[in-house]
C-alpha cells in the first residue's frame, strides 16, 4: 500500500518538484551573478508555452524516442520509490539515457550528434560510481533493496561518507551542471548550440524537460538514501541534506567553467576510485 | 543412447562427403540437410534424455580400439601441423605440437590408466550440445548463402567453399566430442582437432595476413594444448585417473591449474587474446562459429567444469583475475574499433572474460551467471556476426562509419543488429541480468577487485555498444543506393536467432529454474534459487517497459501531426540535410563520425601493458601454485 | 501577460552587423539590464526560439541563412530588427552587396532603430514584440481549431 502511494506520489509530484527546484536554481544562480532573475514559477511558464507551440520535427522517430526516455525515467524512479532493487533502478536509468542519446543521434545533425557523443562519454564517466554505490549500500546494509536500506537503525552516510562525496561529484553530470555540462546545458550560447536538444522544439522539448525533472528527483532520492533510517526524523534531515547538496551543485555550476571530455572522464574515474573504491574496500574489509 | 555416437559421426561424415560435391546448388542442399539432421539429432537426444528423467548418464566403457585410433589420430594431426609448418616456414610451432603428442603417447603407453566411462551426459553437457547444434547448425545454413555472395565479391580468393563447409561440420563434430567426453584423453583429442580446424579456417583465404594469423592462433592454442597434455600426464601419474570429474572432485592442484591454463588460451583471455581478433580475416560464418557456439566456448566450458575445484584457492584467484582483467581491458580496446567484426571480437573476449571470472570464483551464484552468460552470448553474438557479415556483403564494407543511417538503407538487417546489440548490454536482456547477479556474487565472494573491474568494465561496454546503435539509428539520407543482397537462408538463420534472443529474454525465469539450476545442482550437489521472487517481479516490470514502451509510444506518436523542417546547420543547410554551404558558397557533404578515442583506448596503447600484466600474473601465479603443490 | 509572453526565448542572429548592436544585445543579459527577469533566454537555437532578433542589414551571403533560420522556428514567432542597419540597411543601404533591411527577406514585426541601439531600446522592442507574439498565439490557436 505504502509502495503504491509513494510511486504515485513520485509519478505525479516529481515533475512539480523538479520544476520548482529548477525555478529555485535559476533564481539562486541569478542572485549569485548579481541579477534579479526570473520568477520562481518560470519553468512552469516555459513548459506551458512549449506545449502551445507548433509541432515541428526533423524526423518521425525523435518524439517516440524522447517519450521512451521519459517513460523509462519514470519507471526507474518508480522502482526507487517503490523500495525495489537499487541496481535494477540504476540499470534502467542508463537504458533511459540511451534512449535520449538515440533520440539525439536520430536527427543526424552535426550539433546533436556531437552532443550525443559527449553524452555517452558522460554516461561512461558516471556509471562506475553508481554501480559501486549500489555495492556500497549492499555492504553497509546487507541488501540491495531500497526498502531495507531505509529501514536501517542508522543512516548509511555514517559508514559510506566516501560514496556520498563521489555521488555529489557525479550528480553534477546528471543535473547538467558546469563543469560537466558537456552534452547540453541550460545556459545560453554554447559552442555546439544546444547539444543533444538542438533539434527538439516545442512539445518535444517540453517532454525532454519533464523527463529531466523526473531524473532530478530520482537523483535527489538516491542522495536521500544516504541519510534515511528507521527514525522519523531522518526524513526531514534527508530532505534538508538534499537541498544543501542541490545548492552546492548550483554554487559549483556558477563557479566553474566547462571542462573538456578528457578532464571529465579522468576526474570522474579517479574520484570514483578514491572515494567509492576506497570506501567500499574498507567496508568489505571490516565486514 | 545409441544416438550419441551418431551425433559425433554424422557431422564428421558430412565433412567427408561435402568436398567431393562440385555443384554448388547440390552442395547447398546437402549442407541444409546436414545441418538439419544435426539439429534434429540434438533435439532427439534432448527428448530422449528428458524422458529418461534427465540426470547423469555414463556411456561407453573401455574400448581400447578407439583409444588407439585416437592416438593414431593425434599423430596424424601432428604430421599435418609439421608439414604445414615446414611449408610456411614456421618452425617453432613444430616443437609445441611434437612435444605434446609425444608426451601423450609416452604417457598412454607407459602408464595406461583404466577409464570406466569415456562419455557422459549431464545437464551442462546437454545445454552445450543444444547450443552447439542449434547455433552451429544455423550458422552452417547461413554460410551457404553467405559464401556465394562472398566469392561473388572477392574474386581474388580461390573458391574453396567445399573445404570450408567440410571444416564447419568437422568443427561441430569435434565440439560435440569435447563436451561429451568424460575421459580427459578423449577430450584432449577433440580439443586438438578444434585447434587445428580453427587454424585451417583462419587461413582460408591464403593471403599472407591470413596465414600469419592462422599460425598465431595455432601456436597459442597448441600452448594451451601442451598444458592440457601435461595436466593429463600429471593426473595419470599422481592420482591415477584421467576422468574429468574425479580430477575435479580430488581437487588435484597441478592438473587443475594446467587445465585452467588450457581453458584460458582457448577462451582467448589475455595474454592470449590476439589470436581471436586475428581470426577475423576468415569469412564471417567461421568467425561466428569460433566466437559464439564453439571454440571459445570449449574453453569456458572446461573452466565451468573445473569451477568447483577452483573455489576459494589460488587457481581460482588467478583465473578470476585474468577473467576480470580481460573483461575490462578488452572492453576498453573495443571503444577504439571502427571495424564491425573487430569490435565484435573484442566484445567476445570481454564477455568471455566475465564468464571466466565467474568460473574462477567458483561459487554457485557465479556459475549460475556464467552459464547464463554463455547461453545468451552464444545466441546474440552469432546473430551479430551474421548480421555484420550480411551488411558487409551489401555495403562492401564492415566499417561502422559506413553504417551511418543504415536503418533507412537496410532496415531488416538493422533491426536484427539492434536486437543483437540490445541483447548484449541492455536491461532486461539476459546478459545484463547475469552481470547483475555476477556483481552480487563477487561482493559475496569478497573479491573487491572484480567488483571494480565489473563497475568500470560495464561503463566501457556501454559506450562501445551505444555508439554503434546510435550510428545505426541516425536517420540520414544518402544518395548512394544499396540493394539488400542477403539471401533467404541467411535471413532464415538470423530470424531464428532474433526470435531466440527475445524468447530467452521472455522465458528467463523458466530458463533459470529449469536449465541452470539443475546444472548447479549437479556441479555442487546443492542449489538454491539465485533470483528471488521480488527480483523476478522487478524483471517483469522491466520487460514490459522495454518491449512495450517504445511500441506504445510508436502508436501514440504515429498519428501526431508534424511539420518537417531541415536540421540545424547554422542556417547553411542546403535543404536536403546532406549538404551544407561551405565558406566558398559551394555545397559540401556532411560527414558525421563516432568517437573512437584512439589515443586513449587504442589497441596500440593498451594491448602491450595488458599482455605484460596478464602474462606476468599467469607466470608468477602458476609458479607459486605448482611450486607450492610439488 | 499570458503564456507565451511569460517565456519568450530569443535567437540572436548577426546578419552583417558591425558588432555594435550585438554588444548592446549581449549587454541586455548582464546584471545591469538582466532580461532574464522577463523569462527571456538568449537561446542559440532556432528550434527553441520564439523571437528572432537580427542585427545588421541583409547581404547576399546571409540571405538564405536568415530565411532558413526563420523557417526552422516553430509558430508562433516574431522578428525584431535591432539597429538602423537591420531596419533599413542604414549607411550601407546602397552598397553593392547589401540587399537592404531585414524586411526585404522575412516579415519584421518590431523595428528598433539606433546606431547602436541602446539596451533600453532593445528591451522595449522585445517587450513590444511580446504583445505581438501573444496576439499571434491567439490567432495560431484559432487557426488550429479551424483546421480541426
Amino acid at each position: 500500500m505504502m509502495q503504491v502511494v509513494s510511486v504515485l506520489a513520485y509519478l505525479l509530484l516529481a515533475p512539480l518538484a523538479g520544476a520548482l527546484l529548477d525555478g529555485l536554481d535559476r533564481r539562486v544562480s541569478a542572485r549569485m551573478q548579481g541579477r534579479q532573475g526570473p520568477p520562481m514559477l518560470q519553468p512552469f511558464y516555459d513548459l506551458k508555452k512549449l506545449f502551445t507551440k507548433q509541432m515541428i520535427a526533423v524526423n518521425s522517430v525523435q518524439m517516440l524516442l524522447n517519450l521512451s526516455y521519459l517513460v523509462f525515467l519514470a519507471v526507474a524512479g518508480s522502482l526507487l520509490f517503490a523500495g525495489a532493487d537499487i541496481l535494477m533502478c540504476l540499470f534502467i536509468l542508463s537504458t533511459a539515457d540511451l534512449f535520449l542519446v538515440m533520440a539525439a543521434s536520430s536527427d543526424s545533425s552535426p550539433f546533436s550528434t556531437l552532443g550525443a557523443g559527449r553524452e555517452m562519454i558522460q554516461m561512461m564517466a558516471y556509471e562506475p560510481l553508481t554501480l559501486l554505490m549500489a555495492v556500497g549500500f549492499y555492504l553497509a546494509t546487507g541488501s540491495f533493496q531500497v526498502g531495507d536500506i531505509v529501514r536501517m537503525p542508522y543512516s548509511a552516510v555514517l559508514t559510506m561518507p566516501g560514496f556520498l562525496l563521489g555521488f555529489m561529484f557525479i550528480t553534477a553530470i546528471k543535473l547538467r551542471k558546469s563543469p560537466f555540462d558537456l552534452s547540453t546545458s541550460h545556459h545560453a550560447h554554447q559552442e555546439m548550440v544546444k547539444g543533444i536538444t538542438t533539434e527538439m522544439a516545442g512539445p518535444t522539448l517540453a517532454i525532454m524537460n519533464i523527463a529531466e525533472y523526473y531524473e532530478m528527483v530520482l537523483m535527489l532520492g538516491l542522495m536521500a538514501l544516504f541519510f534515511l533510517n528507521e527514525h522519523w526524523w531522518s526524513w526531514p534531515v534527508a530532505i534538508a541534506a538534499c537541498l544543501v547538496v542541490y545548492l552546492l551543485e548550483i554554487l559549483w555550476d556558477n563557479a566553474a567553467a566547462r571542462v573538456k571530455w578528457r578532464v571529465l572522464l579522468d576526474s570522474c574515474w579517479v574520484v570514483t576510485l578514491l572515494t567509492g573504491g576506497l570506501n567500499g574496500l574498507i567496508l568489505m574489509l571490516v565486514r | 543412447m545409441a544416438i550419441i555416437p551418431i551425433l559425433i559421426a554424422w557431422p564428421a561424415l558430412m565433412a567427408l562427403v561435402i568436398p567431393s560435391i562440385r555443384d554448388t546448388a547440390i552442395r547447398g542442399r546437402v549442407v541444409y540437410l546436414g545441418a538439419g539432421v544435426v539439429m534434429a539429432l540434438a533435439a532427439f537426444l534432448l527428448v530422449g534424455w528428458l524422458q529418461g528423467g534427465g540426470g547423469i548418464l555414463d556411456l561407453v566403457g573401455p574400448v581400447p580400439v578407439i583409444d588407439h585410433l585416437m592416438l593414431a589420430g593425434e599423430f596424424a594431426l601432428m604430421a599435418l601441423i609439421v608439414v604445414l609448418c615446414i611449408k610456411y616456414k614456421k618452425y617453432p610451432v613444430i616443437l609445441l605440437s611434437v612435444a605434446q603428442t609425444v608426451l601423450m603417447a609416452w604417457s598412454e603407453l607407459t602408464n595406461p590408466v583404466e577409464s570406466p566411462t569415456h562419455l557422459r551426459i549431464d545437464c551442462l553437457t546437454m545445454l552445450m550440445i543444444v547450443i552447439v547444434a542449434m547455433v552451429g547448425g544455423l550458422i552452417c545454413i547461413y554460410a551457404v548463402g553467405y559464401m556465394k555472395a562472398y566469392h561473388h565479391h572477392h574474386t581474388e580468393y580461390r573458391d574453396r567453399s567445399g573445404f570450408f563447409f567440410s571444416m564447419l561440420f568437422f568443427f561441430l563434430a569435434a565440439m560435440f566430442g569435447v563436451v561429451l567426453s568424460e575421459n580427459l584423453i578423449w577430450m584432449y583429442f577433440f580439443w586438438e582437432i578444434t585447434s587445428v580446424i580453427s587454424f585451417l579456417l583462419i587461413g582460408y583465404t591464403h593471403t599472407e595476413e591470413a596465414i600469419n594469423n592462422s599460425f598465431h592462433a595455432l601456436w597459442m592454442n597448441l600452448l594451451g594444448g601442451l598444458g592440457f597434455a601435461i595436466a593429463i600426464v600429471v593426473a595419470a601419474q599422481t592420482i591415477h585417473t584421467v576422468q574429468l570429474n574425479e580430477v575435479v572432485a580430488d581437487g588435484a592442484v597441478i592438473p587443475v591449474v594446467l587445465l585452467a591454463f588450457a581453458g584460458l588460451t582457448k577462451s582467448a583471455q589475455l595474454p592470449f587474446s590476439s589470436w581471436l581478433f586475428g581470426a577475423m580475416v576468415a569469412p564471417t560464418p567461421s568467425s561466428a562459429l569460433l566466437h559464439s557456439a564453439t571454440m571459445v566456448k570449449a574453453g569456458v566450458y572446461l573452466l565451468i567444469r573445473l569451477a568447483p575445484a577452483m573455489a576459494g584457492n589460488m587457481t581460482g584467484m588467478m583465473v578470476s583475475f585474468i577473467g576480470g582483467f580481460t573483461f575490462i581491458a578488452a572492453s576498453m580496446m573495443a571503444i577504439a574499433q571502427n571495424d564491425g567484426k573487430k569490435l565484435l571480437a573484442f566484445s567476445t573476449i570481454s564477455n568471455l572474460g566475465l564468464i571466466v571470472a565467474c568460473a574462477g570464483i567458483g561459487a554457485e551464484e557465479t556459475i549460475w551467471a556464467a552459464v547464463l552468460l554463455m547461453l545468451f552470448h552464444a545466441v546474440s553474438k552469432s546473430m551479430l556476426f551474421q548480421a555484420v557479415g550480411s551488411i558487409e556483403n551489401c555495403l562492401g564494407s564492415r566499417d561502422i562509419e559506413d553504417m551511418h543511417g543504415l536503418l533507412l538503407r537496410l532496415p531488416k538487417l538493422t533491426y536484427i543488429m539492434g536486437i543483437g546489440i540490445a541483447g548484449m548490454y541492455l536491461a532486461p536482456f539476459g546478459m545484463l541480468i547475469s552481470k547483475w547477479v555476477a556483481l552480487r556474487a563477487f561482493v559475496d565472494a569478497n573479491n573487491y577487485l572484480l567488483v571494480i573491474f565489473l563497475a568500470y568494465g560495464s561503463a566501457t561496454t556501454m559506450l562501445y555498444w551505444s555508439k554503434w546503435l546510435c550510428k545505426l539509428v541516425s536517420l540520414h539520407h544518402t544518395k548512394v543506393q544499396v540493394t539488400d543482397v542477403t539471401r533467404k537462408d541467411q535471413y532464415f538463420s538470423m530470424y531464428i536467432h532474433a526470435g531466440a534472443t527475445l524468447g530467452l529474454c521472455l522465458l528467463f525465469p523458466l530458463v533459470s529454474s529449469k536449465v541452470v539450476t539443475p546444472i548447479i545442482q549437479e556441479l555442487y550437489g546443492t542449489a538454491h534459487e539465485v533470483l528471488s521472487m521480488s527480483v523476478l517481479t522487478t524483471m517483469a516490470i522491466m520487460l514490459v517497459s522495454v518491449l512495450f514502451v517504445p511500441a506504445l509510444m510508436f502508436l501514440l506518436t504515429r498519428s501526431t501531426h508534424r511539420d518537417y523542417v531541415p536540421i540545424y546547420m547554422g542556417g547553411a543547410n542546403e535543404g536536403d540535410n546532406t549538404y551544407f554551404v561551405n565558406s566558398y558558397g559551394e555545397p559540401e557533404h556532411l560527414y558525421l563520425s563516432n568517437w573512437y578515442l584512439r589515443f586513449e583506448f587504442g589497441r596500440r596503447r593498451l594491448m602491450r601493458p595488458g599482455v605484460i600484466i596478464s602474462a606476468g600474473v599467469i607466470i608468477v601465479m602458476m609458479c607459486v601454485i605448482i611450486g607450492g603443490a610439488v | 501577460m499570458k503564456k507565451l509572453a511569460k517565456s519568450p526565448w530569443m535567437l540572436h542572429y548577426d546578419a552583417s552587423s558591425c558588432n555594435g548592436c550585438d554588444i548592446e544585445v549581449l549587454a541586455c543579459t548582464t546584471p545591469k539590464y538582466d532580461i532574464e527577469r522577463f523569462g527571456i533566454i538568449n537561446t542559440g537555437d532556432p528550434f527553441q526560439a520564439d523571437i528572432l532578433l537580427i542585427t545588421g542589414g541583409v547581404n547576399a551571403q546571409c540571405e538564405s541563412v536568415v530565411r532558413q533560420l526563420y523557417e526552422q522556428m516553430p509558430n508562433p514567432k516574431v522578428v525584431v530588427a535591432v539597429g538602423i542597419c537591420a531596419c533599413t540597411g542604414g549607411v550601407f543601404k546602397d552598397c553593392y552587396n547589401i540587399k537592404g533591411g531585414i524586411d526585404t527577406v522575412i516579415p519584421v514585426d518590431v523595428y528598433v532603430p539606433g546606431c547602436a541601439a541602446r539596451p533600453q531600446a532593445i528591451i522595449d522592442g522585445v517587450v513590444k514584440a511580446l504583445e505581438i507574439l501573444e496576439e499571434k498565439r491567439r490567432n495560431y490557436k484559432e487557426e488550429k481549431k479551424e483546421e480541426r
